[in-house]
């Protein structure tokens, strides 16, 4: 199954000037209520508003230990969101998907990243366009919670759904 | 970055001494579970002139070094009988088996030039012999310790048997901040924790950077972009450039082929990790595993023809080989538990792991084969093993537990023996080791 796709190379040299570009999404990562860096939150009794997006509807699901599969719970938060998000079309979403620190840092990526996707997945058959979304995964590298115990990982093993003004990524 | 620079004008030369052949008695055996640590005396390396404060200071770095091996224990000077008044005077064998030291090393420096010029002989105590040739070294003043290094090398290997491991860097991550906010940046240190420096900012996150097989060039995860992606840089000039990336995808865990001509690393597309490879002359990608489950962590074997993998397709992390072009992969690892982070040791008999049991973590090694596996640490969570290049010492990452828990670097050797912290200036994880330098 060898050369299914080309990739392209970026021959652009990066030096490290370039490398000041700050993490665009850490906010997110940080577990700061969302939306893309500017824009304010609204009052969250506005129901357009992202401030009622993350506290009314909930921004995110939290998964068992070691799976990406989405809860009951998780799945009705989901089918919230999109519905929010079907009718406040200017909104586009980083979903991030992160992991407990149970585990190797590479494995984790991988873990997170599935964790995204389950939701994406889940966003895109409740109706809601996947050019309005993009998954990251950090693994464990951004902790909500800092405790080494089960109360501490079962928040930290979570995706979360941040909001970016401007609908279309 | 010039230290790397220096090495091109590193001289080594063996001086016609006082050969003798290498005594038996004189050896340790790393696969023999050492118990007791060989007694050796390094008295002060003598001042031939010029030298200066580096004559005093070579021999202590390279006591330093023996002793972290565990393989040594150093005889304090103050139960010296006899002293070494200069370095072609006879030797009172007596005077040092008397207060049991088995090994001497005597050593001296002298400025010619811009350069110092280091020499050593190594003796056998109880045998009354010098152990090999002595050997002369000639750098600039700057690179002292790199001299010492190259003593300690000799002597480690002349005793142990083993190839060569302290003149080398270890490239690894900074970490400082809270748990919950981690600022990363990468570094490069001698393997005894002198000489760092720093590679890049902590404006971004880096993960796990990577050493080419001839320590000029390092792979490395970034979130620069504001998605995960590999880059590499070139140690000399600090150059850095994307592999590219595919909208949309996540590409992380690189290692370089041994020829130095290709990387593999795990490629994430909606949610699932395989293994790819990239051709860096041509371009050309390559998709080795194709299955829904993470696959992720390759490692080449030394000769560039097996690729050792972890995934999850029976339903935990596991250790697999597979042919470098790809293909199902053979399950070596069989214990109880998770096995991540499978890293080839450079001498081919050994492959390195992370293990995960009971809450526990462990480094560990097994052969290739999956038999004969060892655990060699046991903590909260220690990961990501490294071979030095001698392949007889692992360097790792340890993380305490808790709210303010923070990691540490450690090493350890293949026998389990001598765990000891590596000291960094501040926090620090994912090291990696480079090649021995030139």
């Amino acid at each position: 199954m060898n050369i299914t796709t080309k990739l392209l190379i970026l021959v652009a040299a990066i030096g490290l000037a370039a490398c000041k570009n700050p993490d665009r999404y850490g906010a997110g990562a940080n577990g700061a209520l969302g939306a893309g860096a500017g824009a304010g939150l609204g009052n969250a009794s506005d129901p357009s508003s992202a401030a009622y997006f993350n506290q009314s509807i909930g921004d995110r699901v939290l998964f068992l230990v070691d799976t990406s599969t989405l809860s009951d719970a998780g799945r009705s938060i989901l089918m919230g969101q999109a519905q929010w998000l079907n009718a406040n079309p200017t909104y586009a979403v980083i979903i991030e998907g992160h992991a407990d620190e149970q585990g190797t840092r590479e494995y984790n990526l991988s873990l997170g990243a599935k964790r995204a996707a389950a939701v994406q997945d889940f966003l895109i058959s409740q109706g809601v366009a996947a050019p309005r979304m993009r998954t990251i995964s950090y693994g464990k590298e951004r902790p909500l919670e800092v405790c080494s115990d089960e109360a501490c990982y079962a928040q930290n093993r979570r995706a979360v759904t941040v909001l970016q003004l401007g609908g279309g990524v | 970055m010039t230290k790397l620079t220096h090495l091109a004008a590193f001289a080594l030369m063996a001086v016609a001494t006082l050969a003798a052949p290498a005594r038996a008695e004189l050896t340790i055996r790393l696969t023999d579970g050492v118990i007791e640590p060989m007694p050796v005396a390094i008295p002060t390396f003598i001042d031939e002139g010029g030298a200066g404060d580096i004559a005093a200071s070579l021999s202590r770095v390279v006591a330093a070094n023996l002793v972290g091996t565990g393989l040594f224990r150093e005889i304090g000077a103050e139960a010296y009988i006899s002293q070494v008044g200069s370095f072609d005077a006879p030797i009172a064998y007596a005077d040092w088996q008397a207060i049991n030291a088995q090994a001497l090393i005597v050593g001296a420096a002298s400025a010619q030039g811009d350069q110092i010029v280091v020499k050593f002989r190594v003796f056998d105590v109880f045998s009354g012999a010098q152990l090999g040739d002595g050997l002369q070294f000639a750098a600039p003043a700057a690179s002292w310790r790199r001299m010492a290094h190259k003593v300690s090398d000799a002597v480690y290997s002349r005793i142990t048997g083993e190839g060569p491991y302290f003149d080398s860097r270890v490239v690894f991550v900074a970490e400082s901040g809270p748990k919950n906010e981690r600022l990363k940046r990468l570094a490069v240190m001698d393997q005894d924790g002198a000489n760092v420096q720093y590679l890049t900012d902590s404006s971004s996150i880096v993960l796990a950077p990577r050493f080419s097989p001839d320590g000029s060039r390092i792979l490395f995860t970034s979130y620069q972009s504001g998605f995960p992606q590999i880059y590499v840089m070139d140690v000399a000039t600090l150059q850095t450039r994307s592999l590219g990336q595919q909208e949309g995808t996540m590409t992380f865990a690189p290692r370089f082929s041994p020829d130095g001509q290709r990387v593999a690393f795990a490629l994430e597309r909606g949610g699932n990790s395989d293994i790819y490879t990239l051709d860096l002359n041509s371009g050309q990608l390559s998709q080795l595993t194709n299955s829904p489950s993470i696959e992720t962590a390759p490692s080449f074997s030394p000769d560039g023809s097996q690729i050792v993998f972890e995934s999850d397709r029976t339903g935990t992390q596991q250790i697999y080989v597979m042919p470098a072009s790809g293909g199902e992969g053979v399950r070596i690892s069989n214990g109880q538990g998770r096995y991540g982070t499978p890293v080839w040791s450079p001498r081919g008999d050994m492959i390195a792991f992370t293990k995960q049991n009971q809450g526990r973590f462990h480094i560990g090694v097994m052969l290739t084969d999956g038999t004969e596996e060892r655990l060699l640490t046991s903590s909260f969570l220690d990961e990501g093993p490294t071979w030095a290049p001698n392949g007889r010492v692992l360097m790792f990452t340890r993380e305490s537990a808790g709210a303010e828990g923070q990691a540490q670097l450690f090493a350890v050797d293949v026998a389990g023996l001598s765990l000891r912290p590596v000291p960094t200036e501040g926090p620090a994880s994912d090291p990696s080791w480079s090649p021995l330098l030139p």
